[in-house]
């Protein structure tokens, strides 16, 4: 088979391409720049997500998409993050459709539902359209409902929406874990007890593998939402602790109490664009939120109607991760 | 036509939460020769051919319309048809002229003709004034009706009391019209009563159609139809009805809001013996408008499932195995005047056989000539002593039924349990009487003052006593705390205590050579109907926790004891303060029985010092069902060295009871589950002579209880081992339910205590293991009370233990400074208590919708 894989620059992306290569099927790899990660049988193919003759050009040939292409960020216009996210996705579902494609997984995001309160054993409930000023979920919303919509009998769309991805080579996640703790500017959101689950990157891409495979017209999965998660959520302090760890840097946290971090995080989000700042900024109130309440999910979904289960658990996952750190790879994440 | 309110509109009805399509006006040809228009709300033919679909006619009251029974409509549509009629005058049917009670049951009738529901069975479901209208077609249709759900109603003035004051102030002719029609006061009186257990949404609803004066003329002639005055034109037709009750076999299920003032318990009891086939179930919290406050549909939803079922259900075998009364030993002993019968080492005093006997039937005798009837409830006001104990015998020689409910249910607790039963009678010192008048615990009871009753016992002759109450009468009434909601009174005939002391007798092997010291009370009472010696201890009744070892010595030596029953609280604190000195009484002991709470093994090691000939065992049961299994410290010591217990072992089950392992979660109205295998978990069900009679006026908890055949579901779960050995994993509403299957919390807890407390060192605080998040997806989270930290998560170390420990995946382990505990062993855990706690502590901030209102109740979590 061949799969037209939008961002397959990223951490998930190439993980993905990487795992569809392994078992024999052929990757279309679709990003802006040439990506040095990717495996030499992956036929690159560059454009521009965000222009529909690009991507419609390079689709030819594919029998299924894997979607991931987005713009992610706190920060800048929301007419970049549109463009990217909500046109993008438009662009690759309507070049699809005209291809004759018939089964599209569509990657987003849990922050599309959530409206800043605790997540306790829930399901992938509806994308919702107001985000205040976060751009990235309010468009990767919009993105999620146009993909759902686009599922009908000659085309299976599934949405997969990957909860807090993390592992060697993140420098999201684990990336500012190690910068912040080296930096001694650690802070755990209510002592760090909201239990939150997290994604092992491994997980993540078999994840996606696992929805192409159960995605077809009117297979169950057609036309829903998943949140992929490890399934075992943890105190985020653990988990913190772990990547610390993990990292031989010493975990030595501060504790900012959930309402001063979500009133720190509420001015920063005025404040930011009004200083006109264009890096990110160290707290916002979406991030106070995803720090300071319990985010985790009902697994069941994901079991019945893709057949999947994490491999890789988080024990396991941060002994990973421990190993790629004392092999040297660190400089990777340097800055 | 009179003045006749104009129906809603669609948007109203909608907003009220009733589908427009269920309104509807038929005009009716009645009886008396006019046509009246009515309204009803009718939910139409249920969706599916279900053989069990019914249709329920419901009757509504004064001042209400059929709107009362929207919990009914909006929960049996599409598979009950549900008729909610709006009476002549009221709701949105026709304004009439006055309408008395034989009007009223003519038009119903009338009504129920014109809705051409050709002959199906009929279940009327009726409150308040509409009961006596519904049962008035009742005896005249008996062939028609499938059966009765009375909430809140009655017919006529139960006998030995007067009407309900406030009916009586609103009907008195002066006020009448005031209250009734030109004000709206009945109407929002009746409204206001209910508080916030309705919706203001219902507020409006029930105001609705009784807005104009006009409209609210049949509510003043409804309560003037109140045969309160004699002669009265409708007291001759409610008479008539009344006396024909008995001729209605159908079941009746009364679903009762405890707290109205007007159609109180006294009307319950009232109905409870006048139909031949009726059930009661109460709802603590609620007013008047039960249907309206409390979920009295689910109730009414099983009650409807075992209609049709009635003729499946296996009967329990009613017969007891045992021979000999509760009177057996005792009359057998009644000449021997030499050997002490009970002796109180707090009040130093004792009791030979043969005073015991005649004081016994001096009780019974006087309270036959108090007017004690045999069925009459008594509370047993007084403390644990001689006293108490002859009170029970004599209450139960007179063929009264004793309620039992102890200060472990905490003072509101024993009240409301206390109140729940209604008692005839009360039995205490003077202080109990207050309490039972101005706490109104038994306000309608009548108080007998224990100290005036022994010293009457005195001068009664015995041949004035009644026949001994037979095997199926009713003894008992015991109160056991459930985990939650309000105690629950559970009933025992004479032939079940009877099978339950034989029971006692055969596990142990008592005979009357035997010597019993009860260093917790209640045990005490099994002492006469063993007929054994029994001594009860030198210690506050209240804190069994505080007795010494000295103590419980001092009572073994007193009577020459050969087994003491114990709570576990009094080992632990026998053992704690056993001294150097020798303790003669207790190293005589052959036998060392403790039960209530699980007992630590290294408390039993510790007791088998103390008492070195003595076999140490702890029976495993109920409140409903004791004993049910039992294991002494040989196999106890032989079940822990399996190493990895998987719960707490118990032992095989008694001789004469059986034991089986139903799949978690059946519907008891699927009747009795097949059983797992062996080594399966699942949750425990017993059968055995003495299992109690059932629940009182707790109809929907006794059937989910009770599936059939005589078996008796214990609320806990866990396994059968290939030894038969029965092995209790912890409560069934503190299984984990996570997305990989149940986890129960026994197992997982003694892991956790090995782990961290290595053998022979003590355990430095509680552990529970309990689940957070929704039901199929929880996870297992580990709590550990300790009190040297900060609430909140453990530190790491102990982390990686209890992780290393548990073979399932553990989300968090937290720490609690003090676990919440029942009051009466301080043992068991509220596992449901700290699962909500460890939700609040996990979820970083109060989640939208609380897990639990337990939550509320412990406050904010403490974290850091």
């Amino acid at each position: 088979m061949r799969i037209f894989v939008t961002g397959a620059s990223s951490l998930i992306g190439a993980a993905v391409a990487d795992l569809l290569t392994s078992r024999g099927d052929q990757v279309v790899a679709f990003q802006r720049n040439a990506a040095a990660v990717l495996d030499l049988q992956v036929d690159q193919r560059l454009g521009d997500v965000s222009k529909a003759s690009d991507v419609h050009a390079a689709m030819s040939g594919c029998d299924a998409v894997v979607h991931l292409a987005a713009k992610v960020g706190v920060i800048g216009p929301r007419s970049e993050y549109a463009s990217v996210n909500i046109d993008g996705t438009q662009h690759v579902l309507d070049a699809a459709r005209l291809h004759g494609i018939d089964r599209v997984v569509h990657v987003s995001t849990p922050s599309v539902a959530h409206d800043g309160t605790a997540i306790i054993g829930g399901g992938a409930d509806s994308a919702l359209l107001e985000h205040g000023n976060s751009w990235y979920s309010q468009t990767k919303a919009i993105a999620e409902v146009r993909a759902l919509g686009a599922n009908d009998h000659d085309m299976g769309v599934v949405v997969i929406r990957p909860h807090l991805v993390w592992g060697p080579g993140d420098t999201q996640l684990v990336g500012r874990i190690v910068e912040r703790s080296t930096a001694g500017r650690l802070a755990l959101v209510g002592g760090g007890r909201a239990l939150v689950d997290t994604t092992y990157i491994d997980n993540a891409s078999t994840a996606l593998v696992a929805a192409l495979d159960a995605v077809r017209p009117e297979a169950p999965c057609a036309g829903k939402a998943y949140v992929v998660a490890n399934g075992e959520p943890r105190p985020i302090r653990e988990l913190i602790a772990g990547i610390c760890d993990a990292a031989g840097i010493p975990f030595a946290p501060r504790d900012v109490p959930l309402s001063t971090a979500r009133r720190i995080g509420s001015v920063i989000d005025r404040v930011w664009p009004v200083l006109g700042r264009s890096d990110e900024p160290p707290l916002t109130r979406f991030l106070a939120d995803q720090l300071g309440t319990a985010h985790w999910f009902d697994p069941r979904p994901v079991q019945r109607d893709l057949k999947w289960t994490p491999s890789v658990s988080i024990d396991e996952g941060l002994a990973r991760l421990a190993e790629w750190f004392t092999a040297g790879q660190s400089h990777n994440l340097a800055r | 036509m009179k003045s006749t309110p104009d129906l809603p509109d669609g948007a109203t009805w909608r907003a009220w939460g009733i589908n427009p399509g269920w309104s509807r006006v038929l005009d009716v040809a009645n009886h008396d020769g006019d046509t009246h228009r009515w309204h009803v709300l009718d939910t139409g033919m249920p969706d599916s051919d279900d053989s069990d679909a019914v249709t329920i006619v419901c009757v509504h009251g004064n001042p209400t319309w059929g709107y009362a029974w929207k919990t009914f409509l909006t929960k049996f549509a599409g598979r009950h048809r549900v008729i909610a009629i709006d009476q002549l005058g009221m709701g949105y049917s026709e304004r009439t002229g006055l309408r008395r009670y034989e009007d009223r049951v003519g038009d119903l009738g009338d009504l129920i003709d014109a809705l051409g529901l050709g002959e199906v069975p009929i279940v009327l479901a009726a409150h308040d004034w509409g009961g006596a209208i519904a049962m008035g077609w009742a005896v005249g249709h008996t062939d028609r009706l499938a059966g009765m759900v009375l909430c809140n109603t009655g017919i006529g003035v139960p006998q030995g009391r007067g009407a309900p004051k406030i009916i009586r102030l609103a009907a008195s002719a002066a006020l009448r019209d005031v209250v009734c029609r030109r004000t709206n006061g009945f109407v929002e009186g009746t409204v206001r009563l209910s508080g916030r257990r309705i919706t203001k949404i219902d507020r409006i609803a029930f105001r609705a159609p009784y807005r104009q004066a006009a409209h609210r003329v049949a509510i003043a002639d409804f309560v003037g139809d109140v045969p309160l005055t004699s002669p009265h034109p409708s007291q001759e037709a409610l008479e008539d009805v009344s006396g024909r009750l008995g001729t209605i076999e159908a079941p009746v299920l009364l679903a009762w809001g405890a707290r109205d003032i007007v159609f109180d318990d006294d009307f319950a009891a009232d109905l409870t013996g006048k139909f031949p086939n009726s059930e009661l179930h109460r709802f603590e919290a609620a007013n008047h408008l039960v249907m309206a406050e409390a979920d009295v549909a689910s109730v009414v939803d099983d009650w409807l499932d075992d209609l049709g079922r009635i003729d499946d259900a296996e009967e329990r075998p009613r017969t007891a195995v045992a021979t000999d009364s509760l009177f057996t030993a005792i009359n057998r002993r009644r000449d021997d005047d030499q050997t002490v019968a009970i002796a109180d080492l707090a009040a130093r005093t004792s009791l030979d056989f043969a005073a015991l006997a005649r004081r016994i039937d001096g009780v019974a005798a006087a309270l036959r000539s108090q007017g004690l009837v045999a069925g009459d409830r008594v509370a047993m006001l007084t403390p644990p002593g001689i006293d108490l104990l002859v009170a029970v015998y004599g209450v139960w020689r007179a063929g009264g039924v004793t309620v039992v409910a102890d200060r472990g249910l905490g003072l509101r607790g024993l009240g409301a349990a206390v109140a729940s039963t209604r008692p005839s009678w009360t039995i205490g010192p003077k202080q109990a009487r207050a309490a039972s008048a101005t706490l109104r615990w038994a306000p309608r009871s009548t108080h007998v003052d224990v100290a005036e009753l022994m010293a009457r016992a005195e001068e009664m002759s015995s041949n004035e006593l009644p026949p001994e109450a037979g095997p199926d009468d009713a003894a008992a009434v015991l109160f056991t705390s459930g985990a939650t909601g309000p105690a629950k009174g559970v009933r025992y005939t004479h032939g079940q205590l009877s099978a339950q002391r034989d029971a006692l007798a055969a596990t142990y092997s008592i005979t009357s050579t035997d010597r019993l010291v009860a260093a917790f009370a209640p045990f005490a009472l099994y002492g006469p109907a063993l007929g054994v010696p029994t001594a009860l201890t030198d210690c506050n009744v209240t804190t069994p926790g505080e007795l010494t070892a000295a103590a419980l010595d001092e009572a073994c030596s007193e009577i020459g004891a050969t087994m003491t029953f114990a709570s576990p609280a009094a080992l632990a604190n026998v053992v704690l303060t056993a001294q150097r000195e020798a303790l003669p009484g207790i190293a005589e002991l052959r036998l060392v029985f403790s039960a209530g709470a699980p007992v630590p093994a290294e408390t039993l090691h510790a007791v088998a010092a103390l008492a070195p000939n003595a076999s140490i065992h702890t029976p495993y049961g109920m409140t409903e069902a004791l004993p049910v299994a039992d294991i002494d410290l040989v196999g106890i010591d032989a079940a822990e060295a399996l190493g990895e217990a998987p719960g707490v072992c118990v032992g095989p089950p008694v001789v004469g009871a059986e034991v089986v392992i139903a799949p978690l979660g059946f519907a008891a109205a699927d009747g009795v589950p097949n059983a797992v295998g062996e080594g399966t978990m699942g949750e425990i069900l017993v059968r055995a002579p003495w299992v109690s009679d059932g629940y009182l006026g707790r109809w929907q908890i006794q059937r989910q209880a009770r599936p059939g055949g005589g078996w008796h579901r214990s609320g806990d779960v866990g396994h059968l081992d290939a030894q038969g050995r029965l092995w209790v994993e912890g409560r069934s509403v503190h299984v984990i339910d996570t997305a990989d299957g149940p986890v129960t919390p026994v197992p997982v807890e003694r892991v956790v205590e090995r782990r961290l407390a290595p053998a022979g060192h003590a355990m430095p605080g509680r552990v529970a293991a309990v689940g957070v998040g929704p039901k199929g997806c929880q996870q297992l989270v580990v709590v550990l009370e300790r009190d040297d930290v900060a609430e909140g998560l453990a530190d790491c170390e102990s982390t990686t233990l209890v992780r290393s420990a548990v073979s399932g995946s553990v989300a968090a382990v937290l720490v609690m400074h003090q676990m919440p505990v029942d009051i009466r062993h301080n043992a068991k855990i509220d596992r449901v208590a700290v699962a909500a706690w460890a939700s609040g502590v996990l979820a970083g901030e109060t989640p939208k919708r609380s897990v639990s209102g337990v939550f509320h109740r412990l406050g904010r979590p403490g974290g850091s």
